[in-house]
């Protein structure tokens, strides 16, 4: 398997656009071939990512140590690389995405939001799996600031083209717009007013380096200066804060969350799926690739400001939950909370927290996913994601609301299913913060964010009694409802698994996470590790 | 003082020469059907001459000629690869537009080829009177090239706006040529940029270098000498505009950079700030105003206004900053060669969806992805591309002009490459608004859809070896990066 050491991450990553670019030249009205060719190319992408799984060297994955690198030249006069690798904290996600992927195609194979065309909308869905992938295994500031920006391009065109028309009336406009068209360039201002500054950030970094031999964007050569202390002082600071501008528009962190709700609740169901699943993460996993090894001491300096942030949007996303009416809407508000727990945990700078946060981002992506697909699911059948017009769906749809039960109650962090785990340890991460944050401010946080966990059981549940309890309104009488259909089934039941399987030994993220976050926390900052973790590791 | 005349060296000239007399030539003996002979005598001309840039560039030697005024170096060949290809791109644009509405086909590509011409003139200039001419020669076709639509009042208006701004602003330019001469007593480069040593207080060169700056400008249409622009370039046939916004811009923006860089980089006391504000002038006024246009040429024009803008960024701030200028230099080139290549695609496109839906208002471009998905996707790669968006040639611009900036450091580009920044952000909302029209839009219930064109295949090549370009630039970047590596060659040789 020599080949795959060096040409499985490649792989990995374009097989999904070679496959768009197939699908490009097949008829559109031959649909079989077109699905065929998509969940084909998905599930190559997978089942190399597994393999992966299988080839990694777990005892010696350590921090800025990176396996099945491939390192070649790529744009040759300004020293940017074709450099990618992949490490503990990227595996997990690197495998959720692929995986995710499969179960995308296959929910679409019969759910198309109008205007149809799967022919266009798998292409997109493919070019957006390359650009996700690729985010999680670049190792070069360039590299990843593509494969970053390269996403944005299907997902607009995704909620532009097959996101929700009604009508609305938004401040500032003179007449009503369609959600999808303000939903959309909305979406792709802020990630791109975001990504400019951040970009500059790369660019300081890159004329920095040169201090200290050839210019670089070789975030493993960047790290290693950072570590040796090259980057401090007011540079640091517009630095980290340039990029902190760039990944805290992605994740989303409030304030600058106003995008997240319009975007997902416009864009058609898959695409709410891989947003929220996977694009949110390129954010908060670029503040553990990037901002916190390269600018240790800035991370340190702006750790009780990131938490501040983190539980404003814990506690505001709750709030904002309870005033929804929509159910989508509501579960797109839910993940500035679930977000705001996962960068709770990159703030508490310790292996506790990190390990939290990486974590919450597999479950968060599990649950908010399968919690979008079945939301979309409900308004596919009654046409309508009105909470207050779905109650009685229980008696309507058994296994559906089942579904949604068990995934509301995972989304609350129940103990036993994978959301527990998240939110649980980055709490716990935030009463004993690293040594030298300020402890007051991280317990307060803690007790803030354990507020939060219940303001979250409250809107879950709210939404359950909503969406699932009580009777059917009256307007549904004589329509016939066909519960879950096999499709629905198949894309949704690895997912429940998975969940329970996390829920139950969350060390099969653990074992590929711990030993590189610990060795990440150990060396960057410096901390004493004494503490072990649940579950084991 | 014998003249050793290099004949290898002006072969790419002496071909466009020949190519022009040929064309008069077929003009006056063909018949009206016949015509558009002189068009394929043009296209093939312009592509003959290609090869001998080929033979010189793998040749590899600087040729000098008339005492070092006309040297023939690595980078004058990029430049003059540049202008051929872009010429020809545009001649491919041309074909089927001036066919269709029965202008004078043989006269119009005499003018072209003249105005082409002037460019690979200036490329090779290095004094300025060499430099003058070339100029002059490329934009003087074009006066009449502007007003081509002889019934239509705007195409009128368009050329007359262009000719008195062009004569007002070139009567400055040479004013400023000749006081830099009265002072200095030089017309090279080189002699200029010895004699210029210590000058930057002395009031009359302040006066010259000023002069000089705002003659280009008008040459590059950058604010605050840009309103000429958006009215010659709508009124103008759409093949001259895409070649007044791309080769005659282009060559405008060499000739300043020559005359700056090689000339006058003692004074850059005295032309860094002008730079500066102009480069941020043109960001702004090019992105608002390109924000409130309905007319998807006038759109184009203010954002050619807005990119002229970005483009003098990496010059201006390395200069400002006192930092080489050789990195800045080359940025800017960099980015005035990926502009170019995608900005005639853009153009193309244009041109075939007015073929298709017979109109240049982006409202009536509303679903065209339905009705031709293939045009649809075409102008998302334009546009997009011209916004900055990966994987498509216009982000490697854009981040070559933002790297050049923070190389250069210091806090005043600091501050231009914020504007930049936030400008980048504003210029992809309107190039998003066509693709919205483009894609998220539905089409109009009353289209008819038998007014259609059929476009030709030379525009078809057009389409597709921009869009190539475009992509393969895009994904792959040292495709590009060698015209700034040859830039550097000036920097060693000047």
């Amino acid at each position: 398997m020599e080949w795959f050491e060096s040409w499985g991450l490649t792989l990995i990553v374009f097989v999904p656009v070679i496959g768009a670019l197939l699908i490009g030249l097949v008829p559109k009205e031959r649909e079989g071939v077109v699905k065929a060719l998509g969940l084909g190319s998905a599930v190559v992408a997978f089942l190399l990512s597994i393999v992966m799984i299988g080839q990694f060297d777990f005892g010696g994955s350590s921090y800025n140590s990176y396996q099945f690198e491939v390192d070649k030249t790529w744009i040759g006069a300004i020293n940017a690389n074709y450099h990618l690798g992949i490490d503990g904290i990227s595996l997990p996600l690197l495998v959720l995405s692929t995986f995710l992927m499969v179960l995308s195609v296959i929910y679409s194979w019969n759910h198309w939001d109008e205007p149809r065309n799967p022919k266009a909308f798998l292409m997109l869905m493919l070019l957006l799996a390359t650009g996700m992938n690729g985010t999680f295994v670049a190792l070069d500031l360039v590299l990843f600031f593509i494969f970053f920006e390269i996403v944005l391009l299907p997902m607009y065109f995704m909620i532009g083209v097959w996101g929700d028309r009604t009508l609305r009336k938004i401040p500032g406009f003179a007449r009503e717009v369609e959600t999808r068209l303000y939903a959309s360039i909305k979406f792709f201002l802020f990630t791109l007013f975001g990504s400019a500054f951040m970009l500059l950030g790369f660019l300081a970094l890159y004329f920095k380096s040169g201090e200290f031999g050839e210019r670089t964007f070789d975030m493993v050569q960047l790290t290693e200066l950072g570590g040796a202390g090259a980057f401090t002082g007011t540079f640091a600071f517009l630095v980290f804060g340039a990029m902190f501008l760039g990944f805290a528009v992605k994740v989303p962190m409030w304030p600058f969350h106003t995008w997240l709700p319009d975007a997902h609740t416009a864009a058609p169901t898959v695409g709410s799926v891989l947003l929220a699943a996977i694009m949110l993460k390129l954010g908060s996993y670029a503040f553990i690739r990037i901002s916190l090894p390269i600018l240790p001491e800035e991370a340190r300096s702006w750790a009780p400001f990131i938490a501040i942030l983190s539980v404003i949007g814990i506690i505001y996303g709750s709030l904002a939950c309870l005033a929804q009416t929509d159910m989508k809407r509501l579960i797109a508000f839910s993940s500035v909370g679930h977000m705001g727990f996962v960068m709770l945990g990159i703030s508490t700078l310790t292996e506790i927290g990190i390990n939290a946060s990486i974590i919450g981002m597999v479950a968060h992506g599990l649950i908010t996913g399968l919690l979008f697909f079945v939301a979309g699911s409900i308004h596919h059948r009654y046409h309508t994601r009105e909470m207050s017009r779905l109650g009685g769906n229980m008696k309507l749809m058994p296994i559906m609301g089942g579904i949604l039960s068990f995934t509301a109650m995972a989304s609350l962090g129940l103990p036993g299913l994978a959301g527990f785990w998240g939110e649980f340890m980055s709490l716990v991460g935030s009463y004993n913060p690293l040594a030298g944050l300020p402890l007051g401010l991280f317990r307060t946080a803690m007790v803030i964010g354990a507020i939060g966990t219940v303001l979250t059981a409250g809107y879950m549940l709210y939404m359950l009694q909503e969406v699932n309890l009580g009777d059917p309104s009256t307007e549904w009488e004589g329509h016939e409802f066909r519960d879950v259909d096999r499709f629905e089934m198949m894309a949704w039941v690895p997912i429940v698994i998975l969940i329970v399987v996390i829920g139950i030994y969350p060390k099969i993220v653990f074992e590929s996470t711990t030993d590189t976050v610990v060795s990440l926390v150990e060396t960057v900052f410096g901390a004493d590790i004494t503490a072990s973790l649940p579950g084991g590791g | 003082m014998p003249f050793d005349i290099d004949y290898l060296a002006l072969a790419p000239e002496l071909v466009i020469v020949v190519t022009m007399l040929v064309v008069f030539a077929l003009d006056l003996i063909l018949t009206r059907p016949n015509k558009y002979w002189t068009a394929t005598a043009a296209v093939a001309g312009t592509a003959l001459a290609a090869v001998p840039l080929i033979f010189l560039a793998v040749d590899g030697e600087v040729r000098s000629m008339f005492d070092g005024s006309y040297v023939v170096d690595q980078f004058a060949l990029v430049l003059k690869g540049l202008f051929i290809v872009s010429a020809y791109l545009v001649l491919l644009l041309s074909h089927q537009y001036i066919e269709s509405e029965r202008f004078y086909q043989g006269e119009y590509y005499f003018l072209i080829l003249a105005s082409v011409l002037g460019t690979l003139l200036m490329a090779s200039s290095r004094d300025l009177i060499i430099l003058f001419v070339g100029l002059e020669l490329t934009t003087g076709p074009l006066f009449l090239l502007a007003g081509w639509r002889k019934g239509d009042l705007k195409s009128n208006e368009a050329s007359l706006k262009f000719f008195i701004m062009g004569v007002l602003s070139t009567g400055i330019l040479l004013w400023g040529m000749s006081m830099l001469y009265g002072l200095t007593g030089e017309v090279t480069f080189g002699g200029l940029s010895a004699a210029t040593v210590g000058q930057e207080a002395e009031p009359a060169m302040i006066l010259a270098v000023l002069f000089i700056i705002l003659g280009f400008g008008f040459k590059i249409a950058a604010a605050p000498f840009h309103f000429w622009v958006p009215d010659t370039y709508e009124g103008a046939p759409t093949p001259v505009t895409a070649y007044l916004s791309v080769n005659s811009k282009a060559a405008g923006f060499v000739a300043m950079l020559l005359v700056m860089y090689l000339g006058l980089p003692e004074l850059s006391e005295i032309w860094a700030p002008a730079l500066w504000v102009i480069a941020a002038l043109s960001m702004i006024l090019g992105n608002l105003s390109a924000l409130r246009q309905t007319n998807i040429v006038r759109l184009l024009a203010y954002s050619s206004i807005a990119q002229a803008g970005f483009m003098l960024v990496p010059f201006a701030a390395a200069a400002v900053a006192g930092s080489n200028l050789e990195q800045g230099f080359s940025a800017t080139i960099i980015y005035l060669v990926i502009f170019s290549i995608m900005n005639l695609g853009a153009f193309a496109v244009v041109i075939a969806v007015g073929n298709k839906l017979g109109s240049g208002e982006i409202n009536a471009w509303a679903g065209l992805g339905k009705i031709d998905a293939r045009l649809g996707v075409l102008v998302a790669i334009f546009f997009f591309s011209l916004a900055g968006i990966p994987p498509l040639a216009g982000w490697f611009a854009k981040f070559e002009m933002f790297r050049s900036v923070i190389i250069a450091g210091g806090s005043a580009t600091i501050i231009l490459a914020v504007i930049a920044a936030i400008n980048a952000v504003v210029a992809f909302y309107y190039y998003a608004r066509v693709v919205k029209a483009v894609w998220l839009d539905d089409p109009a219930a009353d289209r008819i859809p038998d007014e259609e064109t059929e476009s030709s295949g030379a525009l078809r090549l057009a389409l597709v070896i921009t869009a190539g370009l475009t992509i393969a630039i895009g994904i792959y970047p040292s495709i590009a990066t060698f015209v700034g590596e040859a830039s550097r060659v000036l920097a060693a040789g000047g």
